[in-house]
């Protein structure tokens, strides 16, 4: 299944956010969405998502779903958005209760969602009794339990800490290696969308257009090695000088604001 | 390959050290467990001497033997039990329907534009009124029994739930009604599963208020208008100058809020565990 992003515009009252993005999320593809604060990143995203109306375009899907797919597009959302009165494995659950699965076709999904991401142990806890890095497994897990044809990330990583970012990243490699997902990736961290992404859209400072699509001229498999790092850090320092000036005016104008 | 750094806790300077002053202190107070009784019972057992060694006039300001003495008559003679029941009746029934009410419109109001926009205007204009006002003219409309009372009380109850429940609904994190959206649940679960739960903190807290609205509202209204009652109980003590009956019923009315606000504590314990 591909996800289209056809001229998407879009504007919060006067204010132009983005303007006439188009890209092709083609299938099992990561596609990272990058650019200065403001630019509308996660505005994109909830467009993409169908979680916002946008002022003209619009995104299109192409092909069908993966069979067995509940929801085939998906977030995995920055502040995790799990229920606090609820436990992991009701969390998990959440997304199933309102689907055709029997309970017993429920309990199996949940518990292979609970066993990728390492939650098997975990699943009577609340949220409120785990770290930032275990409340987005439990976003993740609540994720694939619906069996999404693309996860629509945004900025998954932004609220937890260096090392915990680092052992996320490793799990979303893993995850999402066999190609059978594909994913929208936005981020600001530029170093992420190098390691995770196919491609990576680059954004201008608002009103948000496409400044160019970067293709990263490795597998994903060869980016695991010592010698991609070199490779590696010059394309991250390639996309930092396409956005560095365009950072430094968004955060004038933010400090101005 | 790491360098690794010998770990020495202290080096040997000659210089003298000195600690480094501790200025995290204040700010953190808890709650003592017995501080409060301990303090009650001071105050009782001052206020016993005080009526003992006739320092004040009974009349004025009963011992505390005297209103216990007091209860313990009406308790035996009956009477106690059935100004209470009478209370307790009148609060229920008011409590429920004002409690009932009060949610559903709050919901409308949390959901619904245009509810939004017509109940918030009503509740500014209504919610001001002080309820017990408008007994007389509940009496006209409907009647001189129970009703009006239980109305009045129903009235109060209804305009702070209402008020809680909307807040409450206004409350619940905007994250997870498009993370519910995101997953394609449905309006009526959302609102069972999301909502209803994001916003019982503040319609708890907004029990506890209505809880103390509807016993004012009681008294006050069975002291206008009823023959049996705490509130009539206490008005009837005072135009005999019982002051020991008089201070019976007050006190009835403080352990019946404090049992009232006990059971509150054990909903929010049982159904706000997870915070």
């Amino acid at each position: 299944m591909d996800l289209i992003a056809d001229h998407i515009s879009h504007r919060f009252g006067a204010l132009d956010v983005l303007d006439g993005v188009s890209f092709t999320v083609r299938a099992g593809e990561i596609v990272a969405i990058v650019g200065p604060s403001g630019c509308g990143k996660s505005t994109l995203l909830s467009i993409l998502g169908g979680l916002l109306r946008p002022a003209a375009g619009g995104a299109e899907l192409r092909g069908a779903a993966p069979a067995g797919s509940l929801n085939p597009l998906t977030f995995v959302f920055q502040d995790f958005a799990l229920l606090p009165w609820n436990t992991v494995e009701e969390n998990v659950a959440f997304p199933l209760l309102h689907t055709s699965l029997s309970a017993g076709e429920r309990r199996a999904v949940i518990d292979d969602a609970l066993r990728r991401t390492g939650l098997t142990d975990f699943r009577a806890a609340y949220p409120k009794q785990l770290s930032g890095g275990m409340r987005q497994r439990v976003g993740i897990a609540r994720a694939l339990a619906v069996r999404p044809a693309i996860l629509l990330m945004d900025e998954p990583l932004s609220a937890l800490d260096s090392q915990t970012r680092e052992l996320l990243m490793e799990d979303f490699v893993r995850l999402l290696a066999d190609g059978a997902m594909g994913a929208v990736y936005v981020t600001h961290n530029l170093e992420e969308a190098v390691r995770l992404a196919d491609r990576v859209v680059v954004l201008s400072r608002r009103p948000g257009r496409i400044r160019e699509i970067v293709t990263i001229p490795m597998t994903r498999a060869e980016r695991g090695t010592a010698d991609a790092r070199g490779p590696m850090a010059a394309l991250q320092s390639e996309l930092w000088s396409l956005i560095r000036k365009e950072a430094i005016d968004a955060e004038r104008e933010v400090q101005h604001a | 390959m790491l360098d690794r750094a010998p770990q020495d806790a202290k080096d040997q300077s000659a210089e003298a050290t000195r600690p480094v002053a501790f200025r995290g202190a204040g700010f953190t107070p808890s709650g003592s467990r017995h501080a409060g009784w301990i303090a009650l019972a001071l105050v009782i057992a001052v206020w016993q001497l005080a009526g003992s060694a006739g320092w004040v006039n009974p009349l004025f300001l009963p011992a505390p033997s005297a209103i216990a003495v007091a209860i313990t008559k009406l308790a035996m003679s009956g009477a106690l039990w059935q100004h209470l029941s009478w209370s307790i009746m009148r609060i229920g029934a008011g409590w429920i329907i004002g409690t009932a009410a009060g949610i559903i419109v709050g919901f409308a109001i949390g959901l619904s534009t245009m509810a939004r926009g017509v109940g918030i205007t009503f509740i500014s204009a209504l919610f001001p009124i002080p309820k017990i006002a408008l007994l007389p003219l509940l009496i006209l409309w409907l009647g001189i029994g129970e009703e009006p009372k239980i109305a009045t009380i129903a009235l109060g109850v209804f305009f702070s739930t209402a008020i809680s429940v909307y807040s409450g609904v206004d409350a619940v994190p905007r994250n997870l009604i498009r993370m519910a959206q995101s997953f394609n649940v449905p309006f009526h679960a959302i609102v069972r599963r999301v909502i209803w739960p994001g916003a019982l903190p503040s319609i708890l807290a907004g029990f506890r208020i209505t809880a103390s609205v509807a016993l004012l509202l009681v008294v006050s209204a069975e002291m206008i208008g009823a023959q049996y009652g705490i509130g009539a109980f206490v008005l009837q003590a005072g135009n005999l100058m019982q002051t020991d009956q008089l201070l019976a019923g007050v006190v009835i009315l403080s352990l019946f809020g404090l049992v009232v606000g006990k059971l509150i504590n054990l909903l929010e314990t049982r159904l706000l565990h997870w915070r």
